[in-house]
């Protein structure tokens, strides 16, 4: 299951627990979850059209 | 105190004004049959997949969310970015589970978690459990609604002593519970509309003009003491800050639905579809969440801490001040106008939904159950609305006149006693294998626990677990429904085993929960 993936990505704190590398001056930690916030919505999408047919 | 401000007070009072005719004008929208417990009480199930966007993201991320999701960051840093994590995992969830529940309690008239619970189990005495449970998990989150409206009030320069105080506090509870009364879930539906665009313009600007003003985000994090901007190393035989925010995030994700007002908010879905689409579309708002996280920092780098004009706000309401106090540093006055009325009308909505939420709960599972089980349509939402008021009013007394600190901590607690919901409900939706009374005395073991390891650690949320000489620090919630869960497991087949001839009844067929 796609889910499986996010769950580990965000819950697996001391994978993103760094202030590197920082984007546009954001450090690691803020721009990793904000990404994965995008990541989980496509992910949750896909698992949508995936199984609606 | 600084002075009034009137230009601000003015767009607030106006926009105020605007959303309480909407709430009024709501009873007319999609119209049904108010003297129906279902149309009052869910908005007759007809919200399609956008209103309960609005609706659902109305409803969870509240005013005091935009509140103390920001003021923790400001005060503990990094830690406070849970919420993010936290908001990832819940619409998996969502997707995964309540699309079944949605289609049972559909197939069966079922409009509160209790409903369902006593239908699957045919146990009445857990039903009333759960919803005890709920409305004693709801009753600090209203009140705590009303810290936000507190917050801003007090931000626009509105002081006073003794009654007129809380006139502000006052008059917007006499709105909020007149629109309620006549409209039902149609008023904070469609104020949730309102409520999201003012958010989501407030919260868009400020992410784009505030760090220009304050020279870009490296200077802002350079700003922030480095002991906040990450999360600690945990040190020898601990796993430290670590398995607290992870435990923090899975915990309150698990908890989240099983609130009663976001239970109100899914049944009034008009499809699972609708739901399930809902699950892609709603992290918009954990996307919003984050970057209002990320306020926290900015207040710490624009120093709003220590300027001399916001001293009063920060000794009267904390860290809570720090994004009115920014908002004022940073904005010019209409447009705080603008920020604040997202904020007090971000409050209204939620508080709308939770009273509604506890006014079904006490209409359906103790008064239909256990006083008048056979009352008319019309006198099961007349009582509905009734018990909406009495909610509002007790969480309109419980804010006036006890300190603030016991709603947060009641608050945390609800949210311990809420995931232990979670066997009966969220697994009960997958199966019927366990004993009601199994599921009952797991239940009571997770809130004694979950009680007595807050009380332990001074009403924190995270609680230090011993094994094997290893420290686990992590949210209580988490632990304690494990707990629950074994419990319920174990003694389900040994209470099946005494009793071998009390059938269960279970109302529900397997096919009920497909759409």
């Amino acid at each position: 299951m796609l889910f499986v993936i996010q769950f580990v990505a965000v819950l697996w704190t001391p994978l993103y627990n760094s202030a590197e590398p920082s984007l546009m001056g954001l450090p690691f930690f803020y721009w990793y979850q904000l990404l994965w916030v995008i990541l989980g919505a496509i992910l949750t999408a896909i698992v949508y059209f995936a199984t609606s047919d | 105190m600084q002075d009034v401000n009137w230009v601000a007070l003015s767009v607030f009072v106006f926009l105020f004004a605007f959303i309480t005719w909407l709430g009024f004008a709501a009873a007319n929208w999609r119209p049904g049959d108010l003297d129906q417990l279902h149309e009052w009480g869910l908005g007759g199930r007809r919200f399609g997949t956008i209103i309960t966007w609005f609706l659902v993201g109305g409803d969870l991320y509240t005013a005091y969310t935009f509140i103390a999701v920001p003021a923790l960051a400001f005060g503990a840093g990094a830690i406070a970015f849970f919420a993010v994590p936290y908001t990832i995992i819940v619409y998996p969830i969502l997707f995964l589970v309540f699309p079944r529940l949605w289609n049972v309690c559909h197939k069966h008239g079922y409009i509160t978690a209790g409903d369902f619970v006593r239908g699957r189990f045919g146990n009445r005495w857990l039903a009333l459990a759960i919803t005890i449970t709920g409305l004693v998990a709801t009753m600090p989150y209203i009140a705590l609604q009303l810290v936000g409206i507190q917050v801003v009030v007090g931000a626009l320069g509105i002081s006073g002593t003794g009654l007129m105080a809380d006139l502000p506090l006052v008059i917007a509870f006499v709105v909020l519970a007149a629109f309620t009364y006549s409209s039902g879930l149609r008023a904070p539906a469609s104020i949730a509309i309102v409520k999201d665009i003012l958010i989501y313009v407030t919260a868009f600007t400020a992410i784009i003009v505030i760090p220009i003003q304050l020279g870009g985000f490296a200077k802002i994090f350079s700003a922030v003491p480095e002991q906040k901007l990450l999360l600690a190393e945990p040190g020898a035989g601990s796993t430290g800050a670590y398995s607290a925010y992870a435990t923090l995030a899975l915990g309150s994700a698990l908890a989240l639905f099983l609130y009663p007002h976001s239970m109100t908010a899914i049944l009034s879905a008009s499809s699972s579809r609708a739901i399930r689409r809902n699950a892609a579309m709603l992290p918009g708002y954990s996307f919003m969440l984050g970057l209002l996280a990320l306020f926290g920092f900015f207040a710490i780098a624009a120093g709003v801490g220590s300027l001399p004009e916001y001293a009063d706000g920060f000794k009267q309401f904390g860290n809570n001040f720090a994004v009115p106090a920014l908002f004022l540093h940073s904005f010019p006055s209409w447009f705080v106008g603008i920020a604040f009325a997202a904020i007090g009308i971000g409050a209204l909505v939620p508080a709308a939904i939770m009273s509604i939420a506890a006014a079904n709960l006490y209409t359906r599972n103790i008064h239909r159950e256990f006083i008048n089980s056979n009352p008319s349509d019309r006198q099961e939402a007349q009582l509905a609305k009734w018990a909406s008021l009495v909610v509002k009013f007790g969480a309109l007394v419980f804010i006036l006149f006890v300190p603030t600190q016991y709603a947060i901590q009641l608050q945390l607690l609800g949210g311990i006693w809420i995931i232990q919901t979670l066997p009966a409900v969220l697994l009960g939706a997958y199966t019927r294998w366990f004993n009601s009374w199994a599921l009952l005395l797991g239940w009571a073991a997770g809130i004694v626990a979950g009680t007595a390891m807050t009380i332990a650690v001074n009403l924190t949320p995270t609680y230090p677990l011993m094994i094997g000489g290893h420290t686990f620090p992590g949210y209580a919630a988490l632990y304690t429904v494990i707990l629950n869960l074994v419990v319920a497991v174990v003694l389900t087949p040994v209470l099946n085993a005494l009793a071998p001839l009390r059938a269960p009844i279970d109302e529900t067929a397997p096919s009920d929960y497909y759409a």
